[in-house]
């Protein structure tokens, strides 16, 4: 495996940022979840040595805040954040790729850190601040990161754009001017098939010399 | 006669010039809708079980269970008892449920019984004597081609080839046909050759070819003063397309249905489904905004979305989606064929280039796949070639940017590339001395390698093979060529002006990203005089005029030259209505920043409104065609040719290779948009380095299985693995008037031979096969240490 793989060096790194719980951690607790403040009265069960919730299997009501705006809906604790913008409140910017936290077409962020939408319940995602692509324009005006990605020509089918437009505002408000090393660690979880890497880093160039 | 012909270079407002891609702002902001994106009210969620075998038979299915639970609207059995499955993941049953984790639940609950059956999944080299060749044809092994997803032109040139066993009867035509032979090949059996007298033998795995020689190999060989000879070949990747296929179908009402499909085929869906949905064509409606990527994977409507028909139907019509997992993509929806070959090759102490010889094999699934074109665009006088195409459980395989070329270049482009070495020659030398023999666009070759030598600076970087450093890291420089036709395909469209002023112009095409809405709105406004944005545009969709598949670089120079007739026709309808008003004739008439005016008199001037409006009630609308021979000249053309070189460092104690720096000389005619044209090129490069070093589809022989169905370990290149890219696109004098020429396949061709000869020329040492992983570089320079 190579020294720089980004799966293997990055991601879990950039995991323990995330503040959520990756689906995989949450299956490991065999759906149970003492995060989160929930609206409907759960179950009470003992579980390592303490009370703790039990959600599900059947639908919970789950209120969440995305892009500053409140969204309501029944969902089994099963369903994922991805699943939840697409299907149930039609925020199809990010979308759904590997579905496995391995190319970063979902990336939204959770309390301005970058998540992957398709690794996280939705269920975790309550009572934090959920940012989508589909928020980043001032109404017609193109946010800066996605005004240079359209000079640039940074996205070709386009299909994996929204999560890299978000994964580089994230970079670059951390890093206003990013240094190759932070271009490479803040975008190593993100894939494009159509080949735009050079499109972004141009993108990505332009808008630290100007400042997003 | 009007002149359709491309304007010339002084009077271009638009084209070739760098345009900015029109449909960005929606890509950057989430606007953009896919079709994994379409929600359609009451959507039910489709969901398929998938054999886990590479090869079975269908002994029994039992839904019984699945039916029965809530929130379940519909089973469908996709292949029943009695099937035989020639790859794993194959469909068999499909469920609809009213969201994805019960549709994901019934499928659990479904029963099947398989019968195994033995397996091939390898593509090693066929063992000695186990090839055979391929006899004639019966009714059942067209059947079986079609079941196995052969491409049409495969089977034709398999019919003509071979002939057939028997006269195939109407009964066997019709059945071929349900089962979705298309004309070409309906006609092939017509007209094949009958041999009543050979059985049609069993098949073997291995199915050779016949032997090609050209020219007197055995003599030029024995006058040969230098000889090399060495093993090469790219593996069985995948399109790894990022959005999925698949489609959302609905019933309109009994006789009307409605599909959104990931497609790079708008025009072309429909009449593929008809038969096998007992539909007419003209009642079977599809829309398709934007595709997350083809690549060549999305031509037809595949099983699976004739199932989403199928089913949607079965739960009284409402709309039901299935866009296929990630697995399933990678492992069923299109592989590209691999190809080795052992190669011998002869030239004179000069370099000159005498003799050819290849013994290749590879796999594209149960077709077998094509035979790369070899030896590739250096047509060596004399040679001897055989092919032998495997037939194994690995899944179809599908057209890949550029069919058989990349494969061909890496056989061809590293053979040669170790001879040049073997002759101490420096390889831009020695392909420049065999220019000649890539006849007929050697000039353009001569020119591009002159350009991408200096932008390489080749000269003070190429050192002799195996002198690429000290210590642990080597560098190293490789190049390559290449050539496509890219004619373009049949297009049609229609283009409205209102009196109001407004433009409109309707295309069934689809824009896989290349840039086709913007090359169509640069046209038709430069033909106009107006701005793009004053275009209202739209495509994919059936009730458009009918547009080719993109594929094979055809889209450009079909929608180019429809929108140029079309938007050359509308404006001298215009000028017929206006001239009156302008106290002129129409053809001294001239549409040019907004306004019609009189040529040389800015004095006698219309804004383009003022000049719509002399339409009076009814809008001009006029269709415009490619081809096109009642409005001449041909616009588009066939035949591109282009370089690339690879500059690369090798780490030779991990093995790891970075490309430091690639470049690209490309031709294709008159270029439309140079922005999009070079981010096809760059892009096309990013794709090469990621199939040179990282991709590849891999089988598990004992189960049948593949073993790296996710994106973790189908690994595709990152931000961080693409170098500084230099793209320089030929045009101009001697380019433009060629015509259009397609562009998305040429550039995806070289990547992988010039990258492999670079980390040859870095280490001493040939990789011989992609992806140049570690292991493989390690085990090379450890058999280059043991020579
Ligand atoms: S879809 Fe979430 S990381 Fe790929
Ligand atoms: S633009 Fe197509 S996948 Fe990135």
């Amino acid at each position: 495996m190579r020294d720089d793989d980004p799966i293997h060096d990055d991601v879990p790194e950039k995991t323990e940022e995330r503040s959520g719980v990756s689906r995989r951690g949450f299956l490991k607790i065999a759906g149970v979840s003492v995060a989160v403040p929930l609206v409907a009265r759960p179950e009470m069960v003992w579980a390592a040595g303490e009370q703790v919730p039990v959600h599900g299997p059947g639908k919970v009501p789950m209120e969440f805040t995305i892009n500053g705006k409140k969204y309501k809906a029944n969902l089994e604790p099963r369903v994922t954040l991805l699943d939840a913008l697409r299907d149930q409140f039609d925020l199809t910017g990010a979308k759904r790729v590997c579905d496995r936290a391995e190319c970063g077409a979902c990336t939204v962020l959770m309390d301005n850190k970058t998540v992957y939408a398709c690794s996280l319940l939705a269920i975790e995602a309550q009572g934090k601040q959920i940012t989508t692509v589909e928020s980043l324009m001032q109404g017609e005006k193109l946010h800066p990161v996605q005004q240079a990605f359209v000079e640039n020509d940074a996205s070709q089918c386009g299909f994996c754009t929204p999560g890299f437009v978000i994964a580089c505002k994230a970079m670059i408000d951390k890093h206003p001017n990013p240094s190759p090393e932070d271009i490479r660690h803040g975008l190593a979880g993100n894939l494009c098939r159509c080949g735009t890497y050079d499109g972004i880093k141009k993108a990505i160039a332009q808008v630290g010399q100007k400042g997003a | 006669m009007p002149d359709y012909s491309w304007p010339p270079e002084d009077k271009r407002t638009l084209i070739g010039k760098r345009i900015t891609r029109v449909d960005s702002p929606l890509k950057v902001s989430g606007q953009a809708q896919y079709t994994y994106d379409v929600h359609r009210p009451g959507m039910l969620y489709g969901k398929i079980l998938r054999c886990p075998y590479a090869a079975a038979k269908i002994v029994s299915i039992d839904t019984s269970a699945a039916e029965k639970m809530p929130g379940v609207k519909a089973v469908h059995v996709i292949q029943g008892p009695n099937t035989t499955i020639h790859w794993s993941g194959d469909e068999v049953v499909a469920v609809a449920a009213v969201d994805e984790a019960t549709a994901e639940d019934a499928i659990r609950a479904i029963k099947v019984e398989y019968r195994k059956l033995p397996h091939l999944v390898s593509d090693a080299e066929p063992p000695k004597g186990a090839a055979e060749e391929q006899g004639p044809l019966s009714v059942d092994d067209i059947d079986d081609m079609l079941d196995n997803q052969v491409p049409s032109q495969q089977m034709v040139k398999q019919i003509q080839d071979y002939g057939m066993t028997e006269k195939a009867d109407e009964r066997g035509l019709r059945m071929l046909k349900s089962d979705g032979a298309s004309d070409a090949v309906l006609d092939a059996v017509r007209a094949a050759t009958v041999h009543t007298d050979v059985a049609a033998k069993p098949h073997s795995n291995y199915q050779k070819a016949a032997a090609v020689t050209v020219g007197d190999p055995d003599k030029a060989f024995s006058e040969a003063e230098v000889v090399s000879e060495g093993l090469y070949g790219t593996p069985v990747i995948t399109h790894c397309c990022l959005e999925s296929h698949g489609s959302t179908s609905e019933w309109t009402d009994d006789q009307h249905l409605f599909v959104h499909m990931s497609t790079q085929n708008v025009s072309g869906i429909a009449g593929q489904m008809a038969e096998k949905i007992k539909l007419p064509a003209t009642n079977i409606r599809l829309h398709q905004d934007h595709i997350g990527g083809g690549f060549g994977s999305k031509f037809g409507p595949d099983r699976w979305g004739i199932a989403t028909a199928e089913i949607s139907k079965k739960a009284g019509g409402k709309p039901v989606r299935i866009m296929l997992e990630r697995d399933a993509e990678l492992k069923v929806a299109g592989a590209r064929p691999s190809a080795y070959a052992r190669v011998k090759v002869g030239a004179k102490k000069d370099g000159t280039l005498v003799a050819w010889q290849s013994d290749s094999w590879g796999t594209g699934g149960p077709g077998g796949g094509g035979s790369p074109p070899i030896p590739y665009v250096i047509n060596i006088p004399n040679q001897r070639k055989q092919h032998t195409g495997i037939r194994n459980n690995i899944g179809p395989a599908r057209a890949w940017r550029a069919p058989n070329h990349p494969q061909a270049a890496v056989i061809t482009m590293c053979a040669l590339d170790d001879l040049a070495a073997k002759l101490n020659l420096d390889p831009l030398e020695f392909f420049l001395k065999n220019i000649e023999l890539a006849r007929p666009r050697h000039e353009i070759y001569r020119e591009e390698f002159g350009i991408a030598s200096d932008l390489m600076g080749w000269k003070q970087k190429w050192h002799p093979r195996g002198q690429g450093g000290s210590g642990n890291t080597a560098r190293g420089m490789g190049l390559s060529m290449h050539t496509w036709g890219g004619r373009g395909h049949s297009s049609h469209c229609d283009l409205t002006i209102h009196p109001d002023g407004s433009v409109e112009l309707k295309m069934g095409t689809q824009d896989l990203g290349t840039g086709t809405r913007t090359c169509i709105l640069i046209v038709a406004a430069d033909t106009l005089g107006i701005p793009m944005n004053a275009i209202n545009l739209q495509i994919g969709d059936t009730m458009y005029p009918p547009d080719g598949g993109s594929g094979g670089s055809t889209t450009i120079g079909g929608v180019s030259s429809s929108t140029r007739r079309a938007a050359v026709d509308a404006r001298d309808g215009l000028f017929a209505k206006v001239a009156p008003a302008l106290g002129a004739q129409p053809d001294q008439l001239e549409c040019a920043n907004g306004t019609v005016r009189v040529k040389g008199d800015s004095s006698k001037s219309l804004s383009w409104k003022e000049a719509c409006s002399k339409l009076g009630a009814v809008p001009l609308t006029v269709r415009g065609n490619n081809p096109d021979p009642s409005k001449p000249p041909d616009l588009t053309n066939s035949g591109v040719g282009g370089v690339q070189m690879a500059e690369v460092e090798v780490d030779t104690d991990t093995g790891i290779v970075k490309v430091k720096k690639m470049v690209a000389v490309q031709d294709c005619g008159l270029v439309i948009d140079l922005k999009t044209a070079e981010s096809q090129c760059l892009g096309a490069l990013i794709m090469g380095i990621s199939y040179a070093l990282f991709e590849e589809k891999v089988m598990d022989p004992t189960t049948g299985r593949m073993l790296n169905a996710d994106m973790q370990f189908y690994r595709l290149a990152g931000l961080s693995d693409i170098p500084e890219l230099v793209v320089h696109m030929m045009t101009g004098k001697g380019y433009d008037e060629r015509g259009v020429i397609g562009l998305g396949e040429p550039p995806v061709i070289s990547p992988g031979a010039a990258i492999s000869n670079a980390v040859a020329n870095a280490i001493g040492v040939r990789v011989p096969f992609l992806p140049l992983t570690p292991d493989r570089v390690l085990s090379a320079l450890q058999q280059k240490a043991g020579a």
